[in-house]
């Protein structure tokens, strides 16, 4: 279920959550813990080498709802872009 | 705390404390163990209601406490940090033992909190909710495997149905046997998810797959136009559920305590006692009970769509607008129930996870015009804002009205944005929403939530309602004067008001409010409209001895003019100027006693009062004067 960050699969410098699209998949590679977000996140589990899912946007744009250890949490891009992952090429692309 | 230091066994009954994150099914289970004979209270010092029942297994008493929701034992709040300070002993008596409580289907996030807790090294268990949702999303779990794994009991339960209580009971009734982990899950955050991993990996013969039909009604339900369109759908019923379908019951209440004190008027021999019983004491009764059919329209509804799932989705559609002003998706429901009466819009915050973020909601939401200004409003621009069409069938007097109640609501905006930066500042809580599972409801669950909601009003505010009611009575009504000799039953009454504590102290203030453009009259009003804003109108007319309906109280105030000096009283620049205090002063013990319910002080009570009528007293200067100006002298 979880892959190492450094997976041959996904390659290359991580890029913000809050950036990907909706439908796609991505491993998550670190969490920003400077603030107490950060704590908060890895207790819902936006763990490091953890799978999450971009399920969709909010009507007006912002929250955007994630899959995440069975679970569906919102966050809003201001959290989500602390956290870095590597996205997973073979489903983003398709 | 002495017998826990001294290791012997606790004295009185077993307490076991319940513990979860939100949507877990604790409240369930909590039901389901205790019935509905929950005690309500608040822990000191924080906002967070504690809720504690009893039961009885094998002749052994037990209190379970209803820890409030947590998604972790790391607090980032004190509100948060109740849990942890609960399990130390430092709020309450420390639990002999801990029941954590997770949701079968998402097991893989709880058992980070799970992991946390058994580092607690108190005797724990864990218990499975929703076992059915489980198998019915083709899950599979090996429960003694997950037992073995964690080294504690598990249990699975379907809470609102009953299955697997008998086992759940027999389990609890005997803690000291209960087996404890021989390895204690890791601390740090990373070892701690792969910790769950491998132990999920031992357990789970099948994973459920994410639930297909939540899936299917999201789709529809957060749809970019068709998700606008049914939260608009749902606030609009949130809005007429108050605002109208709750008038007739609350008109009947009216009525019938308004004729019930009649009648006990007549029974009781003439004079002060049954004055005092049918406007003082009915009628105080009358100011409590009148909000009832509003609270029960409102947490009907509001349970209901929260236990369904839709509550999340609407605050997950509306985040945006309210993350502008520094609020959150769930503040909207409370703030514009607000618009109907701020009393159960207060009392709506309750589901605003963030404690930070209810806070400010509570204290912006008087701002919202509330349905008890209508009768001033309508007095004062039925009596001076002339018939005038304006643009087709919207009319001069529509016009001011609509200009009140957006001076209302953007003004709560600005307040709320401004409260954020400066009296409660801080990185605060991060925004996060779990968006549960749509779930039927259990209607038992949804009867007692309403139940709660009505009945917690009722004790706790309700008696400071009518305390605060019959003191105003007695404002009005002492000391007792005798009328001058020859004075008709009209100038008797004036007189009677004139002389009372509540028309002294209007004249006492008088030198304070006469910037505003304000008389004694209007001070006195000011006062008595304390128990409720329209209560003003009927000061007034008590004053004017208008007691032939509002035609005749518009005319006397139109006429009203200082005996000293000859000049009208009311003058465009004061009718304006009261206009615009009514839309910020806190002139309401209700909504004052709701919020000192809410948020378990005087504190913030005082502090929203305070703030409102320096806000009242600026604006409504402001406007004197410049209203003043345009129309020639004030």
């Amino acid at each position: 279920m979880s892959s190492l960050p450094d997976d041959p699969l996904a390659p290359g410098a991580p890029v913000p959550l809050a950036q990907l699209a909706p439908g796609s998949r991505a491993v998550i590679a670190s969490v920003d813990l400077e603030c107490g977000i950060g704590r908060r996140l890895l207790d819902l589990g936006f763990v490091p080498a953890t799978v999450v899912s971009v399920l969709r946007r909010a009507p007006l744009g912002d929250p955007i709802s994630y899959e995440i250890r069975g679970t569906r949490i919102c966050l809003r891009r201001s959290e989500a872009a602390r956290i870095l992952v590597h996205p997973d090429r073979n489903e983003a692309g398709a | 705390m002495s017998e826990a230091v001294l290791g012997l066994p606790p004295l009185g009954p077993l307490r076991l404390g319940l513990l979860g994150s939100p949507n877990s099914g604790k409240t369930t289970l909590f039901n389901a163990l205790t019935g509905l004979r929950a005690r309500v209270g608040n822990y000191p010092g924080v906002t967070v209601e504690r809720r504690e029942g009893s039961l009885v297994i094998d002749d052994r008493p037990m209190v379970v406490m209803d820890l409030p929701g947590i998604y972790s034992l790391d607090p980032l709040s004190p509100d948060e940090a109740v849990v942890t300070r609960v399990l130390a002993g430092e709020l309450a008596d420390r639990p002999d033992a801990l029941i954590v409580v997770a949701d079968a289907c998402s097991l893989e996030r709880s058992l980070l909190l799970v992991a946390q807790v058994l580092r607690r090294n108190l005797p724990t268990c864990l218990v499975l909710t929703m076992t059915d949702e489980l198998h019915a999303r083709g899950g599979r779990l090996d429960l003694p495997r997950l037992e073995r794994a964690l080294g504690v009991p598990v249990c699975g339960v379907v809470g609102h149905r009953g299955l697997g209580m008998g086992e759940l009971r027999a389990l609890l009734g005997r803690p000291e046997a209960w087996s404890r982990p021989p390895i204690l899950p890791p601390e740090d955050a990373v070892e701690r998810a792969a910790w769950a991993d491998s132990v999920l990996s031992s357990v789970v013969e099948q994973r459920p797959g994410v639930s297909r039909f939540t899936e299917a009604v999201d789709r529809i339900v957060l749809h970019p136009a068709l998700g606008i369109a049914l939260f608009a759908v749902v606030m609009v019923t949130f809005f007429q559920l108050i605002f109208a379908w709750a008038t007739p019951a609350m008109d009947a209440i009216d009525a019938g305590l308004g004729s019930a004190g009649r009648a006990v008027h007549g029974l009781l021999p003439a004079g002060l006692l049954a004055d005092f019983v049918s406007d003082g004491l009915f009628a105080g009764l009358g100011a409590v009970l009148i909000f009832v059919p509003q609270i029960t329209l409102l947490f009907a509804l509001l349970y209901l769509l929260e236990d369904v799932g839709y509550m999340a989705r609407a605050a997950f559609v509306i985040d945006r607008v309210m993350g502008r002003i520094g609020l959150e998706g769930r503040s909207f429901v409370s703030l514009l129930s607000s618009y109907a009466c701020a009393v159960p819009g207060i009392m709506a915050t309750r589901t605003i996870p963030s404690p930070r973020n209810r806070l400010v909601t509570i204290l912006v939401a008087p701002l919202m015009t509330c349905s008890a200004r209508l009768p001033i409003y309508a007095l004062l621009i039925g009596a001076f804002v002339p018939v005038v069409p304006v643009l087709g069938p919207l009319g001069l007097q529509g016009l001011v009205l609509l200009g009140l109640y957006v001076l209302g609501a953007a003004s709560a905006l600005a307040v709320a944005a401004l409260l954020k930066r400066t009296v409660l500042p801080g990185e605060g809580l991060p925004f996060y929403m779990e968006l549960p599972p749509y779930r039927v409801p259990t209607v038992r669950l949804w009867l007692g939530q309403i139940w709660g909601s009505v009945s917690s009003f009722l004790r706790r505010a309700g008696s400071i309602i009518l305390l605060a009611n019959v003191l105003l009575w007695a404002l009005l009504n002492f000391p007792r004067v005798e009328p001058p000799s020859g004075a008709t039953p009209a100038e008797a009454s004036r007189y009677a008001v004139e002389k009372s504590l509540a028309g002294r102290a209007g004249h006492a203030i008088e030198p304070l409010i006469a910037p505003l453009g304000f008389d004694w009259k209007i001070g006195a009003g000011l006062l008595g409209s304390l128990a409720a804003r329209e209560v003003i109108v009927s000061t007034l007319a008590q004053i004017y001895s208008s007691t032939e309906g509002e035609h005749s109280l518009r005319r006397a105030v139109r006429e009203d003019r200082d005996p000293r000096t000859g000049r009208l009283v009311f003058t465009p620049a004061t009718v304006a100027a009261l206009l615009v205090f009514f839309v910020f002063a806190l002139q309401c013990l209700s909504t004052i006693a709701v919020m000192r319910r809410e948020t378990n002080s005087w504190r913030w009570p005082a502090f929203a009062f305070t703030y409102l009528l320096v806000l009242a007293y600026t604006a409504s200067f402001a406007t004197q004067r410049v209203v003043g100006a345009l129309f020639g002298s004030a």
